[in-house]
């Protein structure tokens, strides 16, 4: 009964404007803008509207942010989308507390990634087809994350897995490129698959109480008409989804690969917004998901597995993309670890600070190696410090943002999941264990990386070293942006803001050792890689000798791609090849040339009839005349 | 007066002759003269029982044959002309260009 009262109440608090809208058309405008104008106005006009209609995106957002009625929503309905027989689904938009944070994160950090676009590709030809795309995913990410109901959430859902395969595969003309690009997708599928079938289950469950809805309000109006069994179905299926969207086990393949597009879009799309798609989808539904503890479970478990798994994969690699990619994998199953033990408020708050670190990690990254002629080999670099100092300080501060060193944004988000993993009803000690050492791991290899680009000798060749610059201020700048934003990130009051949706946020109570050893271990890791890495680097190549096998399993990423390859993808090959060579080209397409061949042969047999003799066919007239009035007078 | 069956028979042998004429003789002129014969054998049956009957349809039909016939000899006669013109023969047996 109290749960029925609050959601009446706080469907009483939402409140109907009209300016909503204008959030995803504005980059949608841009699209336009860049399919048919922007080849014929040239680069300039392109590096001032893209960005510009993000950020008439973000002054809408803030607007929408500022009105937003304490402990209520807004809510855009523009036209009735579908109406059949009971169900009707609005074209309608909504901005609540969880809405109103992903869109300043989406236009704000959005924008900034496209003002250094304008940078990075500024030798690249093609850059009004950069822009479409890159305004494209604005326009559906935004979309995903203010559908008022599962079906526009879907549209975005989809919207935004296209342009991740349009810009993973952006320099198309490389076969590799073009490759991931398509095995995102093809995994995305695989998600999206489970998506909806969790979707339609959903739907119909509450259609037997005669409830035919999409919309989040209502769903969750009748959700305590859903059994419990069925609503854990539900929330699997939907899962896969998220997995497929968030990469994570086992479903994660494809974002290591994705690091084959541009940077600014592993910052924005491969980092700080789409994959994210899955933790909001679950932090939205988390009444759904209130009502299934094993669901929960799983998600807590994946998440925590993911987290340390693709941790262990990120302490080898060499290119510093690919430490960056496993690096988000990682914290993404942190995100789901804390949703999975019910910290939505944690999960959400790390989303958010995750963001700004990994974008400008990521843009750090792209800064490198725009700077070292597009070398990614962190073995190829060194001594960048001196070269690229706004680089160099802004990357610093992101790594100790991860790394969870006190005062920084990464360090509350972080205490905060693995306290609740502890702490919480559904957590465990095992969680925050397995969180615990993963945060030592993480610490390690962002300063393993950190070190290694920026410290000791430059081993680049000498053509390289000598082009090595700083970058230009339209990539520095959203680089300081970033990092104000790193830092101050976790003052950010949104554990309150968020309580009408989550419900108060208490302060979990943990013993002293649970709530300090994880950033002891943090400091721990930092330490090991400075020692490792810049006072002996010896002792990593030692090491790296010493553990071969376990250094080469990592190395080559426990050989998931080869296993998935042998398991999924060979047989599927070669069963497509035999429906292909034996069933089609013999068995259908004989079927039907075989057909074809009986009826040419019998014609031709009966052709020998038509001999052109007029006396013949007289003849055969003759017969039949016989043959009727035989028949009838007979 | 000859009873109907008479006719009748003489009427059935002229057609038979007819049909044999235009299956057997290989000169197109000939076939034509053996169509002409076979629509006079119907005509004759045609008479006869109308004369039988008391009816005046069958002389009415008859009337109308002839009109026929004499329209399709004209017509008949010129392609056959023609047809000698173009191919120096009219034997049926050598106007075969009508063939798969």
């Amino acid at each position: 009964m109290e749960h029925a009262h609050a959601t009446a109440q706080a469907l009483s608090l939402s409140l109907s404007v009209s300016y909503l809208r204008y959030i995803p058309l504005f980059p949608l405008l841009g699209v336009l803008f860049n399919i048919f104008l922007g080849h014929r106005l040239g680069r300039k006009a392109v590096n001032i509207v893209s960005p510009g209609m993000v950020f008439l995106s973000f002054l809408v957002s803030l607007h929408a942010f500022w009105n937003l009625p304490e402990g209520g929503r807004l809510v855009d309905t523009m036209w009735l989308w579908i109406s059949s027989g009971t169900l009707h689904v609005d074209f309608a938009l909504q901005v609540d507390q969880l809405s109103a944070m992903m869109i300043l994160v989406v236009t704000g950090v959005g924008f900034l990634i496209h003002v250094y676009s304008t940078g990075y590709m500024a030798h690249d030809h093609d850059v009004a087809r950069y822009f479409a795309y890159l305004n494209l995913f604005t326009a559906s990410m935004l979309l995903l994350v203010l559908g008022e109901n599962l079906l526009l959430l879907f549209v975005g859902w989809e919207g935004v897995g296209l342009c991740s395969y349009l810009l993973i595969g952006f320099w198309y003309t490389d076969d590799e490129k073009a490759s991931a690009g398509k095995k995102a997708f093809i995994v995305n599928r695989v998600g999206d698959a489970g998506f909806l079938l969790g979707l339609f289950l959903l739907f119909w469950t509450l259609g037997e109480s005669n409830v035919w809805t999409l919309s989040f309000s209502t769903i969750q109006q009748h959700i305590a008409a859903v059994p419990a069994e069925v609503a854990t179905v539900i929330c699997l299926l939907l899962f896969v989804g998220a997995a497929g969207k968030s990469a994570q086990i086992p479903l994660y393949v494809w974002l290591p690969d994705a690091m084959a597009g541009p940077t600014p879009v592993s910052a924005l799309i491969h980092a700080a917004t789409m994959v994210t798609a899955g933790i909001y989808m679950i932090a939205r539904l988390n009444f759904l998901y209130a009502l299934s503890p094993t669901a929960l479970s799983v998600v807590a478990t994946v998440g925590a597995a993911t987290a340390f798994f693709a941790a262990t994969i990120g302490l080898v690699q060499t290119d510093i993309k690919k430490v960056l990619a496993y690096s988000t994998v990682s914290q993404l199953g942190y995100m789901f670890l804390a949703l999975g033990v019910g910290a939505y408020t944690a999960g959400v708050f790390h989303l958010m600070t995750h963001a700004f670190f990994k974008a400008l990690l990521f843009l750090g990254a792209g800064s490198v190696i725009h700077g070292m002629s597009d070398e990614q080999d962190i073995t190829k670099m060194g001594g960048l410090k001196s070269k690229m100092p706004v680089t160099f300080w802004t990357f610093f501060i992101a790594c100790l943002a991860i790394a969870g060193v006190p005062g920084l944004s990464g360090f509350f988000s972080k205490d905060l999941i693995l306290e609740e993993a502890y702490a919480s009803p559904l957590g465990s000690p095992m969680l925050w264990l397995v969180g615990t050492i993963g945060a030592g791991m993480t610490a390690f290899y962002m300063f393993r990386l950190l070190f290694v680009t920026f410290f000791g000798e430059n081993r680049a060749s000498h053509e390289v070293q000598h082009h090595i610059h700083e970058s230009p201020a339209s990539m520095t700048v959203p680089l300081a942006i970033l990092a104000v934003l790193s830092i101050v990130g976790g003052y950010f009051p949104l554990l309150h803001f968020l309580s009408p949706l989550f419900g108060e946020h208490h302060e979990p109570h943990v013993a002293p050792l649970i709530k300090y050893l994880p950033t002891v271990v943090g400091l721990g890791g930092i330490a090991l890689a400075y020692v490792m890495y810049v006072l002996n680097p010896a002792i990593a190549d030692n090491m790296a000798r010493g553990l071969s096998a376990f250094h080469k399993l990592l190395f080559n990423k426990y050989y998931i791609d080869e296993i998935y390859d042998a398991v999924i993808v060979r047989p599927i090959v070669g069963m497509s090849n035999w429906l292909w060579k034996v069933w089609d080209a013999i068995v259908i397409d004989g079927t039907v040339n075989g057909a074809a061949h009986t009826m040419e042969a019998n014609g031709s047999l009966l052709r020998l009839w038509q001999n052109g003799n007029v006396q013949n066919y007289a003849l055969s007239f003759l017969i039949g005349a016989m043959a009727i009035l035989g028949y009838y007078l007979w | 007066m000859a009873p109907i069956s008479y006719h009748l028979i003489l009427s059935g042998i002229l057609f038979t002759i007819g049909v044999m004429g235009v299956l057997l003789r290989r000169n197109t002129i000939i076939i034509f003269m053996a169509i002409e014969l076979m629509l006079n054998a119907v005509n004759l049956s045609f008479v006869a029982l109308a004369r039988h009957l008391g009816s005046m349809d069958g002389q009415l039909i008859v009337l109308f044959v002839m009109a026929v016939a004499a329209a399709e000899a004209a017509v008949g006669l010129a392609i056959i002309l023609m047809v000698f013109r173009n191919k120096e023969t009219i034997n049926a047996d050598e106007l075969k260009l009508m063939r798969w």
